[in-house]
């Protein structure tokens, strides 16, 4: 099995990356006009999520990116997915 | 090295992708009946395509020396409107005993609609009718965790052997309802809203080795041919012995595959 250490060579520099990416977008959100929506509601939701999780941290913040109703919906309306849920 | 892609969409692909597929090692791969990315307009556009699974992709394949096979079904994205997805259903029959089929997929949800699921049950009656396995499509990003619940649940209902079900497109949140559910579970590595190949391994580090496949899915959308590959190679990068990697890209999908009347494991070096 592979140390820490070669996690961290193999992920650190992609990791950092994407880190980044985030942190950009963030600003880029910020920068321009007009208002975000239940998208970046949830983005930030999962963000925070990660922070507070200590393990399996993927799947929380797939969870928390997640529609929890039980039922079937009555009729499709469209045939997307967003990536996170609509408040209904 | 050599590897089994059991869940491809040839039909969007070129030719030089099968050869791309030949030279990584592809030993068999396995096409699941999907939706175009488009809406098609009538029944006889399946008749169309259902032709094109079982006739002219194994045939391209052949040309490289890679066996083709295919499952047949109407997928969920066209199942909303129930009448249409029925005139497609009576049609199936007619092509379940050509030499490459599989048995019935990529059934499913999309999102999570009453038609839908009735559609997919239907799917589930007739592959039970036939004694089929079943290769099942799970909804994408917020859709995922409760379409998987709602399948588990109608295929629980349905008394279908969950040894003969791979349920396709797991993640974190998803692989550890199916796997202990007894279903098999399937990776889609995609290079966009599906699962990457370090992800990908995490899942087999945390979830197992059995019971579980990778596969490209290779689709009209941003995708790569040869994910499959390079996940093993990823795999060794991270440790994984040669043996480990051989179980999950070939042994594992063959032993699922061979539960299919009309699959033959493939000649490897």
């Amino acid at each position: 099995m592979p140390t820490k250490t070669d996690i961290l060579d193999l992920y650190f520099m992609d990791s950092r990356a994407k880190l980044l990416d985030i942190a950009s977008y963030l600003d880029r959100l910020d920068r321009h006009e007009g208002e975000t929506d239940f998208r970046q509601d949830g983005f930030l939701a999962a963000l925070q999520t990660m922070l507070e999780t200590k393990e399996n941290r993927a799947a929380a913040v797939l969870n928390t990116l997640s529609d929890h109703s039980t039922v079937p919906e009555d009729s499709a309306t469209i045939q997307v997915a967003y990536g996170a849920p609509q408040t209904k | 090295m050599h590897y089994i892609e059991p869940h491809a969409h040839m039909v969007s692909r070129t030719t030089a992708d099968y050869q791309q597929l030949a030279i990584a090692g592809c030993a068999a791969l396995c096409e699941p009946a999907f939706w175009a990315g488009y809406d098609r307009a009538s029944a006889q556009g399946f008749y169309d395509y259902y032709r094109q699974l079982t006739e002219y992709e194994p045939a391209r394949a052949a040309k490289f020396g890679i066996p083709h096979y295919c499952w047949l079904c109407i997928n969920p994205k066209e199942s909303e409107d129930a009448g249409f997805a029925r005139e497609v259903l009576q049609i199936i029959p007619e092509f379940i005993d050509k030499p490459n089929v599989l048995g019935i997929g990529e059934i499913g949800l999309n999102k999570n609609t009453k038609s839908e699921l009735a559609i997919f049950e239907e799917h589930v009656e007739m592959a039970k009718k036939y004694d089929l396995p079943i290769l099942i499509h799970t909804p994408h990003l917020e859709d995922k965790l409760k379409g998987t619940k709602l399948i588990i649940d109608s295929l629980k209902n349905a008394n279908v052997d969950p040894a003969r079900v791979v349920i396709d497109h797991v993640e974190e949140h998803t692989a550890g309802i199916v796997l202990d559910a007894g279903f098999w579970a399937g990776m889609t590595l995609y290079p966009e809203s599906k699962c990457t190949a370090a992800r990908a391994i995490d899942m087999l580090e945390t979830f197992g080795m059995e019971n579980i496949w990778m596969n490209s899915a290779c689709d009209w959308g941003i995708s790569d041919p040869l994910a499959v590959v390079k996940c093993a190679l990823e795999m060794r990068k991270r440790q994984h012995t040669f043996k480990t990697v051989q179980k999950v890209i070939f042994e594992n999908p063959a032993r699922f595959l061979q539960q299919c009347k009309n699959f033959k494991l493939p000649e490897t070096p």
